[in-house]
């Protein structure tokens, strides 16, 4: 190769990285630089409104609970697996979290009870991937109908209301409205959870094993990866998140609703590959999938603010996505 | 008399590569024309040109004596000119039948003629002499006999020119004969044969003349017949490559492995050697006799049904990867894209996986001691790459296969299965390898190398041991076997040589 060459390819490599990892965080900087210039139907400048402190503390809460799932839809995703039964966990947790309240229960009693029903979920779920070698799509979207319905079931197919004084109801509460901060405790459980998930998948050897089982599964079984356990645990840890963000559901909503979070797996998966992962496993972003979670927050709350009908937000976050993929794909592309 | 085809100053760029720099050849009618090179010289980029799926920036194509310059391979193959890639390239699904009229199915309004079909496809198959039953699916046939169907595809059109890439690549002797009987029977009937080929051996008897690609650029060609073999790896590597097979001296130790009459799920059926640290123990056979399987169920990737596997004269019940790897068994794969490495992950993480506890603290991998060590294995591997994040992917096959190879180093295997080490690699990779091998047994460890290519087994192994439909028939140290020995051993002697 001459050395220009070399040259060129070392500056395509770059970009690539640049775009892998920035590629998100370019997204938002767009998408915050539309809104500085918009106004809004009467004539009011959006950067007063969308991107002002208190809206944005907002967005950040709204983006809580999709971020949290999409935490555990990365692990899925970059191990090369899918998790079409996020949604229903979501779902499912926060009326058993519902029940568990008006039963009496102590706070952390509830909190661990809810984490560990959904962390059996992901474990039910895991175990027919890996021991039973069933396909993930199939297997979830199984389990996705099963648990909404176990949802219905333990709901009495209706919505269990918690007293607002529960402690459950404080994760998620905005205490003054008009400043940024205090944050509520789901916002900093969000994004402490996200610095450990993203360490453990990029630097542990766990999450090295993760990588290794959704790039090639055969190379890692190869090279004395435990295939099955590694699959188990990650849609186990999958799950406990699901079971998390309906705990955080239960909070924002003071209700355990069976009807809610339908779709909800569709978003996680969407902000895991604005965040740079690819569905065919092996490769997949953390932070980037925080990043596109509340991209697609602040999507739907600032068009909605500026007065745009819900239509166009619809239209917006679903090219958002293809962008995202074709970004995705010219990377692949790239490499020859 | 027009040549045939005839190529002069062939160039082609992707973006700054400058794949092709000036290819010039010329093949007669009849004429089987080997194109020599190492991987990345070109050959590839030029066999694309010709088929028609790149189109060249400068230079002229013209086929007996017109222009040449097709859209697409569709449109090269009704030129005449048809291409055997190195990969199979046939739809499982279908039959015999169906995969030789793909893409250019007789019929009429988007409706196929069936019978036309069949005939089609019956007249190309006795062609060749092949046997196959046009009506099969293509999944239940032999890989030789999905490659007779891949040149019956290139027969429907009456081809001027056949282009084969490494044809023999996926073969073993008997099959290989037949192909070469097929291309002699072709040639006599006036198609020309562009023929690409590691295996100068092979080039040797199936064409007349040569020509030599380096970096993309004609370097030299002749008659094969007068011209050495020492010449032509000379022009194809640019420099003396002393010798091919380096042999270190090496010392056989105490007994590492032993297989005791070892069965797997179908084969091997009843696998017996032994081999000690030190020792290089070559394993020939035809494909399908069982060598892979053999390697893969002492490796604990495939189930053991009976027998058993011995490491320093202990019973290894325990089979799987895992606590093979910890014993210090490891596996190269034959396959390096589908089972050997993560393509899309960095060299650092496909040399470390296995043994990532001496970088890492308390579970997780430190970044410093990860860069540093890659960093050295590299240099000591001699791995050509940007650094050692690049995506695996993005190497040439001889610098994938080194550090696949790499890692069992690294994991400090004692005992290390290779299959095919170095197929489809360059010659300068492949001599780089076989010294690795020759180290490795130096420093006292066991290596089993699994080939079918015999010069190179004769070259490095110190015993070899033949499998035949799943068992291990003769063992014999390196010098008291001989290339046409190996081969009878590997058909079982006694038997009729069987037509694909």
């Amino acid at each position: 190769m001459t050395p220009s060459s070399t040259h060129l390819s070392e500056w395509n490599a770059r970009l690539k990285r640049l775009v892998q990892i920035g590629g998100p965080f370019l997204g938002l900087l767009l998408v915050g630089l539309f809104f500085a210039l918009a106004h809004d139907e009467f004539g009011e400048p959006a950067r007063n409104t969308v991107l002002a402190a208190r809206n944005l503390k907002t967005v950040l809460v709204q983006t809580v609970i999709v971020g949290i799932g999409a935490l555990g839809m990365t692990l899925v995703i970059v191990a090369g697996g899918i998790d079409l039964s996020a949604g229903s966990v979501v779902a499912c947790a926060s009326v058993f979290g519902a029940r568990l309240v008006v039963a009496g229960w102590p706070t952390g009693g509830v909190v661990l009870a809810v984490i560990a029903a959904g962390a059996g979920v992901g474990l039910l779920n895991g175990t027919l991937i890996s021991v039973f070698r069933l396909m993930p799509f199939i297997v979830t979207l199984g389990s996705m109908s099963i648990v909404r319905g176990a949802a219905k079931w333990l709901g009495v197919n209706q919505a269990v209301s918690i007293p607002r004084e529960s402690p459950v109801v404080a994760l998620m509460a905005v205490n003054d409205p008009d400043h940024f901060l205090p944050l509520p405790p789901g916002v900093w459980l969000m994004l402490a959870l996200g610095g450990l998930t993203a360490l453990v998948l990029r630097q542990s050897i766990f999450g090295r094993h993760i990588v290794a089982v959704g790039s090639n599964e055969a190379t890692a079984r190869l090279c004395g990866v435990r295939v099955r356990t590694t699959k188990l645990a990650v849609y186990a840890l999958a799950g406990l998140c699901f079971g998390l963000a309906g705990l955080l559901q239960l909070s924002r909503l003071t209700q355990g609703d069976p009807t809610v979070a339908v779709g909800l797996e569709l978003d996680m998966i969407a902000a895991v590959v604005i965040g740079g992962a690819s569905l065919s496993g092996g490769t997949g972003s953390v932070l980037g999938a925080l990043v596109g979670a509340f991209l697609m927050a602040l999507l739907r709350n600032g068009t909605s603010q500026i007065g745009w009908p819900n239509y166009v937000q619809e239209i917006i976050i679903g090219l958002v996505i293809i962008l995202a993929v074709g970004l995705d794909k010219w990377r692949q592309n790239k490499r020859t | 008399m027009t040549p045939r085809l005839q190529l002069s100053g062939i160039r082609k760029a992707f973006g700054a590569t400058q794949a092709l720099g000036g290819v010039s050849l010329e093949v007669g009618p009849g004429e089987a024309l080997a194109v020599i090179g190492e991987n990345g010289a070109g050959k590839s980029t030029l066999m694309k040109v010709l088929s028609g799926a790149h189109s060249p920036d400068a230079g002229t194509m013209l086929l007996d004596g017109r222009p040449y310059s097709p859209a697409d391979p569709l449109e090269a193959r009704r030129c005449g000119v048809a291409m055997i890639y190195q990969e199979l390239n046939l739809v499982q699904h279908l039959t015999v039948a169906e995969n030789i009229v793909l893409g250019v199915e007789p019929g009429r309004w988007g409706w196929v003629n069936r019978r036309e079909r069949r005939a089609q496809a019956v007249r190309v198959l006795a062609e060749l002499q092949s046997g196959v039953d046009p009506d099969a699916p293509v999944s239940a046939l032999t890989i030789a006999q999905q490659q007779l169907v891949e040149i019956a595809r290139a027969l429907v059109h009456e081809p001027r020119v056949l282009i084969l890439d490494e044809p023999t690549s996926s073969l073993t002797g008997v099959d290989v004969e037949h192909l070469f009987g097929v291309l002699e029977r072709l040639r006599q009937r006036g198609v020309s044969l562009l023929y690409i080929s590691h295996f100068l051996e092979e080039c040797q008897r199936v064409c007349t003349r040569f020509t030599v690609l380096r970096d993309g650029r004609t370097v030299g060609g002749g008659d094969l017949a007068s011209t050495s073999l020492d010449q032509v790896i000379r022009w194809m590597v640019g420099r003396e490559v002393k010798d091919l097979y380096p042999r270190t001296p090496h010392e056989i130790g105490a007994p590492v492995l032993a297989l005791n009459a070892l069965a797997g799920r179908e084969k091997p059926r009843c696998a017996r050697f032994s081999i000690r640290a030190g020792e290089i123990f070559g394993l020939f056979g035809l494909i399908g006799a069982g060598r892979t399987e053999t390697l893969r169920t002492v490796f604990g990737l495939d189930p053991v049904r009976s027998g058993e596997v011995q490491l320093d004269g202990r019973s290894e019940t325990s089979t799987t990867p895992a606590r093979r790897l910890r014993a210090g068994v490891a596996l190269l794969s034959e396959d390096r894209k589908r089972e050997g490495l993560l393509l899309n992950r960095s060299i650092a993480e496909n040399l470390l996986l296995t043994r990532l506890h001496p970088v890492s603290w308390c579970g997780f991998v430190r970044p410093q001691a990860e860069r540093r060590t890659a960093r050295s294995w590299m240099d000591q591997l001699e791995v050509r790459a940007q650094n050692e994040h690049q995506a695996i992917g993005e190497l040439s096959g001889g610098n994938q296969q080194k550090v696949a190879f790499g890692r069992l180093l690294y994991h400090q295997a004692r005992v290390l299965l290779l299959d095919e080490p170095t197929r489809g690699i360059d010659v300068g990779s492949k001599a780089a390898i076989y010294l690795r091998i020759g180290q490795a047994a130096a420093q006292g460890r066991a290596v089993v190398l699994v080939s079918s290519y015999i010069p190179e087994l004769l070259g490095v192994c110190d015993t070899i041991g033949v499998m035949c439909r799943g068992e291990i028939t003769a063992v014999r140290p390196v010098a008291d076997w001989t290339e046409h020995a190996l081969i009878a051993a590997a058909i079982g002697q006694s038997l009729d040589i069987p037509h694909a």
